[in-house]
């Protein structure tokens, strides 16, 4: 990077430690969970989000904390970010009585409302008008939050998400649509899926606000991201962004052969702009980062990983009489098979 | 007190007293505001609490729902309107898959107080788009609250139960119940508790068990089976979920005879449900099987003599009563 762009870094030295150690963090939790799913202890659909750190983390940092996110279903990372315990997050992959939902979400529908996290959510593009929701009853009510509403490319084109561009550009909603492109609809190429690749410009029917942002180079994802979180919370209007990542993974853990639709020269080439090598390469130049120091936090991301895996291995699996539990706020299902 | 007032007008009057209680409570839906509701429900209501809290919204029913959910998560009660029920199948995935499930999947930490109204089954010739009867739908669904009164006191009262709850209600209205008049009790707490069931008529010989629109249509067929001596008791279910079997059952063991009456698809409608139960729940004590009287299995036609056809009256009733000998 040229003297003169790391001047223009704003983040103090800890900060940019801590930055660098969520997405460190992350990478290793998710790990973890595919390993976890391959041991047999998660069932179900899990979706990592290997590669795709810099999104999440540059956004969610930049946010305030009375602000919303809501996402589909690779939700991992932002209840990680907001600071939720990691065991409770692993409890609930691991379907644990100790898990945020006591073992009826897994690992596609995580919640912590507390936190503003609202999910967590299995249907493409279900979640959409939901996170515009939450940003209507924030305008309704006066407050200047501001909703993030993750979607991936895939979701770009489903139905509800132009009915809900629609609403939210009709009723001004302070809502930022953030589509997530890693080039990949599960296992079809956005050129397989998308009649216009360029995804932004969803937001131009609708009179919406849209461009396409790079995903990867985590100081630039927080320039960007400050910029149009404080134009939508000052203005009270909508946002689209299209943010070029790559999910250096499968689609989800029962991904197993990647070479159905992508080549590993791809993946290879994709991975020279690993968001935590470039990272690494901006700290090491600012004297924030050496080897000796990279191997050590590397070390103690593993333990601290190993260490909520095991307490969550060792917790209990709910009462089975928990399965009647919080259908209604107010009353029991009916009983019985 | 009370005053009478059409079903309408008591659903209506108890959309204004509700949102002058509580700042939470707003309206969404197509053409209610300034257009004033196809069926003049909300009539009025835009111009008394202007275009903040009644949203015209565009026709997209899944995002109507889905922005109602996201809005009721973070604390707000809105009402929405769907013109017809029939509509409301477009906006399955965020009714079944969203609303209904996210205080489960997220353990109970978000609660979704959202109402869903409108007029369902048959109209006047609307044919086969916009005549479904979608409560049974709704009533399979664990999460959802589904009522379909037949008065317009009940309307009122289970309007008022239905915004007040902070579950996900289906509130099923017939759009030929509008013009029914009736006395509605003008305490502005006045509410009826999910899941009781009431005694629309007393009868020792049979029962009769309907909801909506078709108590009215066993109370017709009970005034004339009275001409003959046979004692009818009709049962509003009022609401299908949660449902009071207890009311029923004890209704069934007084008269041994029932008939459950219902208008959507004689196939695999809520009636069907009820009748299962009522056999599960009361062999001993009947002395003929369940009968069972539903709308023809067919989508709904346009002429108006093969419309009336579909739906059950008052001699469909009286038929199947006849067939338990």
């Amino acid at each position: 990077m040229a003297q003169e762009a790391l001047e223009q870094i704003t983040e103090s030295p800890a900060e940019l430690e801590k930055l660098y150690r969520q997405m460190v963090f992350i990478r290793h939790f998710e790990e973890k969970c595919n390993q976890v799913y391959r041991m047999g202890k998660a069932g179900g659909y899990l979706h990592v989000y290997i590669g795709m750190e810099a999104t999440a983390v540059g956004w969610l940092s930049c946010l305030r904390s009375d602000d919303y996110i809501i996402t589909a279903y690779r939700d991992h990372a932002q209840p990680l970010i907001l600071g939720t315990d990691p065991v409770k997050i692993m409890c609930e992959i691991m379907g644990r009585q100790g898990g945020l939902s006591r073992g009826k979400g897994g690992s596609m529908h995580l919640y912590d409302l507390e936190r503003g996290f609202f999910g967590g959510w299995g249907i493409v593009g279900g979640h959409l008008p939901l996170g515009a929701g939450l940003a209507f009853g924030s305008k309704y009510k006066g407050e200047d939050r501001v909703t993030l509403n993750f979607l991936g490319d895939g979701a770009a084109n489903a139905g509800v998400f132009f009915e809900t561009l629609n609403m939210a550009g009709l009723w001004d909603l302070p809502c930022i649509f953030i589509i997530e492109n890693n080039e990949f609809a599960m296992g079809t190429r956005i050129e397989y899926h998308a009649a216009d690749t360029e995804l932004y410009k969803r937001g131009f029917p609708f009179g919406i606000k849209h461009e396409r942002l790079d995903g990867m180079d985590l100081l630039q994802v927080r320039k960007d991201a400050r910029r149009i979180i404080d134009y939508c919370r000052s203005e009270s209007r909508p946002y689209v962004v299209e943010v070029m990542n790559y999910r250096f993974s499968g689609h989800g853990a029962a991904d197993n052969d990647q070479t159905l639709y992508r080549t590993l020269e791809e993946l290879e080439q994709a991975k020279l702009r690993d968001p935590i090598k470039l990272l690494e390469k901006v700290m090491i130049e600012q004297n924030l980062l050496n080897d000796e120091k990279i191997e050590a936090i590397e070390e103690e991301m593993v333990d601290e990983v190993q260490r909520i895996y095991e307490i969550a291995d060792a917790s209990p699996f709910p009462d089975v009489t928990e399965v009647y539990d919080n259908v209604y706020s107010d009353m029991e299902p009916e009983k019985g098979h | 007190m009370a005053a009478t007032m059409t079903f309408r007008d008591a659903i209506r009057q108890t959309i204004i007293q509700e949102m002058e209680h509580d700042p939470n409570v707003f309206l969404m839906g197509e053409d209610i505001g300034r257009y004033q509701g196809t069926f003049r429900v909300t009539a009025g209501l835009f111009d008394r609490f202007r275009e903040s809290r009644v949203l015209d919204t565009p026709i997209t029913e899944p995002g109507i729902v889905g922005i109602a959910t996201g809005a009721a998560m973070v604390g707000l009660r809105p009402i929405v309107e769907m013109m017809t029920m029939s509509f409301s199948i477009l906006a399955l995935d965020q009714i079944i898959n969203h609303a209904a499930k996210a205080h489960y999947m997220t353990g109970g930490q978000a609660t979704v107080p959202l109402v869903i109204r409108g007029p369902g089954g048959a109209a006047n010739q609307l044919s086969a788009q916009h005549s479904h009867s979608m409560e049974g739908w709704y009533a399979h669904v664990p999460g959802l609250k589904v009522v379909a009164p037949s008065t317009p006191a009940d309307a009122a009262g289970l309007l008022r139960a239905s915004i007040r709850d902070n579950n996900p209600v289906i509130f099923t209205e017939n759009p030929g119940l509008y013009g029914v008049k009736g006395e509605v009790p003008e305490d502005l707490n006045f509410t009826l508790p999910f899941g009781k069931a009431r005694i629309a008529r007393e009868g020792s010989d049979l029962t009769l068990v309907a909801y909506s629109r078709m108590v009215h249509v066993c109370e017709s067929a009970a005034e004339q089976l009275a001409v003959e001596g046979i004692s009818v008791e009709v049962v509003d279910v009022r609401s299908l979920l949660p449902l009071d079997m207890e009311t029923i059952n004890a209704s069934v063991r007084k008269t041994h005879n029932a008939v459950v009456v219902y208008e959507d698809w004689r196939s695999g409608g809520f009636g069907a449900e009820i009748a299962a139960r009522i056999g599960e729940e009361c062999f001993d004590d009947l002395d003929a099987p369940v009968g069972r009287v539903g709308g023809l299995n067919v989508p709904m036609p346009y002429a108006r003599v093969l419309e009336l056809q579909c739906i059950p009256n008052d001699q469909d009733v009286i038929a199947a009563v006849r067939k338990l000998g």
